[in-house]
């Protein structure tokens, strides 16, 4: 069953990915052929089985609670697109 | 030329048979001569190289040195290195300079290891033939028409081209073994949790592991070694003693129990691949080890189930990249949600985008149960069948790839192609279990085959002392693809 255009569209839109009118198609049979492929695990019988979230039994470490790192700003803005006296810059979005 | 092996170099090294200085440029020699024509490096590091080791002969020259101290290594470009282009194979990290570096990173450059370059991988690591790299195809040294495999393929055409000693690499469904086994050298996928993946850009969280690639289980285990171990950065690296994996290779097989799951042997593998198997069965049945048929039965549900939970968590983690802190952003946005969406729309290749987009699909409303939770129950099914067999065997043996190889360009129209290949790993993945790769005969035209060792949580070292005993008695592992035609 192929996958709708309109539902290719309301995926791209949740993913936050532009796509352009002529990759709508492409898309609705590659994601029409992974889902043919990904349902056949709808045939197992998974009655009463807990979800296995993560490969082992860990639980979360705790930490003293105290500063353990340093402002490190200026490196980590050094790698961003547009910054303006320390901040993040993006388009309008208040007017 | 220079010796292969990691060990045999540093023990030249320490003897004063050659300095590091001598070696990395022996190396760097031949990445410009071959890698024109391979592609397996993003980014040659020349100078950190030769800094890093010239510092290393003054440590062997001090008496200082560890065990690594000289040895030229590359970096799959997944980890990050501090002021070294990061790029993950991908356009949307083309211009991201790390401003920090791995755990793995740091510790095999505190154990004297010299960083040659970043290695070309499939594009955030999805993909199985490292073809989705926005820096273009890794050709494989055996046949330069063939795919390496991936998404480790930089790394492994690096090891077997003989231009670095040895690479890291990282596996999430078969990534370090698969490129491992069709380029004829061995692969280390450790058990979850046991490196650190602090630095290591994150494509799915609960299956992500780094690795190793080499030319032996002798060495992989030196570099382990090192990168092993738990590290308070990564809230998924395991508070797990680290054994000396060099001292568990010794000891002969006898009394080992090998596991043969009966599933693995199907009508979809191929022939040459089948026999490979069973020759090396037989070579581990001759030194010592018993051969058992054994069944995972949930097995032939691993590559629904592993698709579904790496594409959510890769949708998820992959949401980060939004044009603003970091990364590719576009030029034609005048508003926030399209700064997003173009953004995310330019920096990302096709195969990305496929999987951000079946990911987000199956985590969202009205689907979650039927895909997500559905595929997380068959994964507990899958690692109860591990943990079934493994109380009757030691280890499991298995073929790596269902084909023999792969042509370039083969899988770029059909996705599900390319994700029905990676059968034999994905289910060891999904159970987090350690899984070793290494070369264990030849194909068609003298394409190298690996095989698979899976052991269960930690066996590293009964992992390493297998195919250490078999690389004893085989020379597979020795044998060296012909580049001579090349420049």
């Amino acid at each position: 069953m192929l996958l709708p255009s309109a539902e290719v569209n309301r995926i791209a839109q949740l993913a936050r990915l532009h796509l352009q009118p002529e990759e709508v198609s492409g898309l609705q049979q590659d994601l029409s052929a992974m889902l043919a492929l990904v349902r056949q695990m709808q045939a197992v019988d998974t009655q009463g089985v807990q979800p296995m979230a993560h490969p082992l039994a860990m639980v979360q470490r705790l930490r003293t609670d105290q500063v353990t790192e340093q402002n490190q700003r200026a490196a980590y803005q050094a790698v961003a697109p547009q910054v303006d006296e320390g901040l993040y810059l993006v388009p309008r979005v208040v007017e | 030329m220079q010796v292969d092996s990691v060990m045999q170099q540093a023990a030249d090294l320490r003897a004063g048979a050659c300095s590091s200085v001598e070696l990395t440029q022996s190396y760097l020699a031949r990445i410009r001569q071959l890698d024109g024509t391979l592609n397996s490096l993003i980014t040659v590091t020349e100078d950190i190289a030769l800094a890093q080791a010239q510092a290393a002969d003054a440590r062997l020259a001090a008496g200082s040195a560890g065990p690594l101290t000289g040895i030229p290594i590359v970096h799959k470009d997944v980890f990050c290195t501090r002021g070294v282009r990061t790029s993950c194979g991908s356009r949307m990290l083309d211009n991201f300079i790390a401003p920090y570096d791995a755990t793995v990173v740091s510790r095999l450059q505190a154990a004297g290891c010299v960083m040659l370059g970043k290695a070309n991988m499939d594009e955030f690591a999805m993909g199985s033939s490292n073809e989705t790299s926005f820096y273009g195809p890794v050709h494989n040294p055996w046949s330069v028409d063939a795919a390496p495999g991936g998404s480790s393929g930089g790394s492994a055409v690096a090891v077997a081209a003989r231009l670095c000693a040895a690479a890291t690499g990282s596996d999430t469904g078969g990534s370090v073994r698969q490129p491992a086994a069709l380029t004829g050298i061995t692969g280390l996928k450790p058990t979850y949790g046991r490196c650190s993946r602090w630095g290591m850009v994150a494509f799915a969280s609960s299956l992500d592991q780094a690795g190793i690639l080499a030319h032996s289980a002798q060495d992989v285990a030196a570099l382990l070694q090192v990168i092993a171990g738990f590290d308070a950065q990564d809230s998924t690296c395991a508070e797990q003693p680290v054994p000396d994996y060099a001292a568990g290779l010794a000891g002969d097989l006898r009394g080992l129990r090998i596991g043969l799951p009966q599933e693995f042997f199907t009508d979809g593998l191929d022939a040459a691949v089948a026999a490979v198997v069973q020759q090396a069965a037989q070579v581990y049945e001759s030194l010592g080890a018993t051969l058992v048929e054994v069944s995972l039965p949930t097995s032939q549900a691993s590559i629904p189930a592993y698709y579904v939970i790496a594409l959510a968590e890769a949708a998820s983690n992959l949401s980060r990249y939004d044009g603003v802190r970091f990364g590719h952003r576009s030029a034609q946005a005048d508003d926030l949600a399209a700064l997003y969406a173009h953004s995310r729309a330019e920096g990302f290749g096709t195969e990305v985008k496929r999987r951000i987009m079946l990911g987000t699909y199956v985590l969202s409303e009205g689907y979650y149960d039927a895909y997500y939770v559905q595929a997380q129950k068959v994964r507990q099914l899958i690692a109860n069948d591990f943990q079934r067999v493994l109380q009757e065997v030691d280890l499991l043996l298995g073929p790596v790839t269902p084909f023999a190889s792969c042509a370039l360009g083969a899988w770029q129209q059909d996705p599900v192609q390319m994700y029905l290949g990676d059968v034999y790993t994905v289910p060891v993945s999904l159970a987090g279990l350690p899984a070793l790769s290494h070369p264990a005969g030849c194909a068609q035209h003298g394409m190298p085959v690996g095989v698979q060792l899976i052991g269960n949580y930690w066996a590293e070292p009964r992992l390493l002392q297998a195919a250490h005993q078999y690389q004893g008695v085989t020379d597979w592992h020795q044998q060296a693809p012909d580049l001579s035609w090349i420049g």
